[in-house]
């Protein structure tokens, strides 16, 4: 027997969904900014292995000599992803969600036997409540990410009134760095949050649209739920 | 609270009893039916048909709910993602203001508002010993700097004051005023920034000693190159605030022009594009002074 399981409340599934587009705008409009002084790169000694960006990445995505409009857009958007992301964490506060959210003393273990699941390693997954370990860790690492952003973005965006904010995050220079590489997380984050959702399938993506869960319960029969009798009968045969 | 038991696991017995506080205990989880299990609904036929409609109603079957409430959110996802679509290309093709579209000029004028209010006179750049200062400064424009017509021998500084008086200021009567010197990390727009080392008058010290006080009484000040080619505006704290400095030396010698010969603004609170090399003229007023970067989308304020 089919039955309908509430699982994301109204607010998350609208504040995971305003979020979307928004950090999208987010990241779009940081490249535009970070076009203007690219010189970020991973080198091992003297040897470049990557530079942030090449130029057909530029081109492909029309980055190119548009400073001005992706400082106007960033310092637009940004607060909507603040707000958003300060109403999500008071909600979750509030409504008790954090329970789900927030990983427990088991949560680490649990998350290992996840990814050796999802490895194909584990044949069978820890049994989880709303979410397991390791989306526990994902999602509450990720809005640790985003508070992150938000003060070094400040401290980028006003290193003069905020200069003890600067400060610690060990100055301009290295805010700057913080807040590009929180952003190659959200874009490595993107990416697993995707093909994960892709391979839970449809049930789980509808929970995050309509807020429910299906869950197929078995035909009630007397097997599924020992009765005293069967209990008292097991006692009786000394089992 | 104990939470092993959850409604989503399928292989969990189901509950027993309601947990208070629990905000998910599945026996009473209709959104908005406070009516506990067994009893039977008393509800108004408009009410009930609406719920049937959207597929909340328990008078449907699992499946026509799971239905109709799939249905619906899809349908307001759809809606709601056009609009934002729509939004996004309403704000990228909105007529421009001052080189940026319009809607976004106007939060950017409100930002300026919000966080001019964390200026303070005594929030200061961190200042470093003048070791660390870059011998090689960088050099990243000329806007205003072109050869014709200008000649440093003949450079004197022009302030317009507000009774319609012109002061002539040349660079050795600068000198003689009280110096001040500078280490700080300059900050350019584009994203780099680098330690530099700078010397001349303090703004404010020069506006007491031409005794400017209904000048910095205004809001703006602005400053031009002479060939009004390069042009800023200036809110008036910053302008005033004690780091801010008409500068005629680096690293301990005379301005190279590149830099802004005969005389520059240093204004740490604020970016490069601020930062106006060779100044020809100053003069003050109620409202935003041209400014070269506004005008090209960039906000006013430059603060940092």
């Amino acid at each position: 027997m089919k039955r309908l399981v509430p699982k994301h409340p109204l607010a998350i599934r609208w504040m995971h969904w305003i979020n979307f587009p928004i950090l999208a705008a987010m990241i779009w409009s940081g490249m535009l900014i970070y076009w203007a002084n690219d010189v970020y790169k991973i080198h091992v000694g003297h040897n470049i292995l990557f530079s942030f960006f090449p130029q057909g990445f530029y081109k492909s995505l029309n980055i190119s000599f548009r400073l001005a409009e992706g400082m106007a857009f960033h310092f637009v958007f940004m607060w909507i992803f603040f707000l958003n992301g300060l109403v999500y964490v008071t909600y979750t506060l509030v409504s008790g969600e954090w329970r789900y959210l927030f990983p427990d003393r088991h949560s680490f273990r649990e998350a290992w036997l996840v990814v050796l699941h999802d490895l194909h390693i584990r044949k069978t997954a820890p049994p989880q409540v709303k979410y397991n370990g390791a989306q526990k860790i994902a999602y509450t690492l990720v809005i640790l990410m985003g508070l992150g952003s938000v003060l070094t973005g400040l401290a980028i965006f006003r290193p003069t009134q905020f200069a003890w904010l600067t400060a610690m995050w060990g100055g301009y220079g290295n805010a700057r760095v913080i807040h590009f590489i929180l952003t190659l997380g959200y874009c490595l984050f993107f990416v697993i949050h995707v093909i994960q959702v892709i391979l839970a399938g449809w049930n789980n993506f509808r929970a995050m649209v309509a807020g429910f869960d299906v869950v197929n319960d078995p035909p009630p029969t007397a097997v599924r739920e020992p009765s005293i009798l069967n209990h008292a009968q097991n006692l009786a045969d000394g089992k | 609270m104990e939470n092993n038991e959850s409604p989503l696991d399928p292989s969990a017995p189901p509950p027993q009893q309601h947990t208070p506080g629990d905000p998910r205990s599945p026996q009473q989880h209709t959104p908005g039916d406070p009516t506990p299990p067994g009893a039977a609904p008393a509800r108004h036929p408009l009410r009930e048909s609406f719920r049937k409609a959207i597929g909340t109603s328990d008078q449907l079957t699992a499946q026509q709910q799971i239905n109709r409430r799939t249905f619906v959110s899809f349908a307001a996802f759809f809606v709601l993602g056009a609009a934002a679509w729509k939004s996004w290309f309403f704000i990228k093709d909105a007529g421009q203001s001052d080189g940026v579209q319009g809607p976004l000029r106007k939060v950017l004028n409100v930002d300026d508002r919000i966080f001019g209010r964390t200026f303070s006179p005594n929030h200061l750049a961190p200042t470093f010993p003048k070791t660390a200062a870059a011998r090689n400064v960088r050099y990243n424009s000329g806007i205003g700097l072109g050869s014709n017509g200008f000649d440093l021998a003949k450079w004197a500084l022009d302030v317009r004051r507000d009774n319609g008086d012109a002061l002539s200021i040349g660079i050795d009567e600068l000198r003689r005023l009280p110096k001040t010197e500078i280490v700080y990390e300059f900050k350019c727009i584009e994203g780099w920034s680098q330690i530099s080392w700078w010397g001349g008058v303090k703004f404010s010290d020069f506006a007491a000693h031409y005794d400017l006080r209904p000048e910095t009484a205004r809001e703006y000040v602005g400053l031009a190159t002479p060939d009004d080619r390069y042009y800023i505006g200036i809110d008036m704290p910053s302008a005033l605030h004690p780091q801010t400095i008409l500068a005629y030396e680096m690293n301990g010698q005379p301005l190279p022009v590149r830099h802004g010969a005969p005389l520059r603004l240093i204004i740490p609170v604020k970016y490069g594009v601020k930062h106006l090399k060779r100044v020809g003229r100053i003069f003050f007023s109620d409202t935003r002074p041209r400014d070269y970067w506004f005008e090209r989308g960039y906000d006013y304020s430059c603060s940092l």
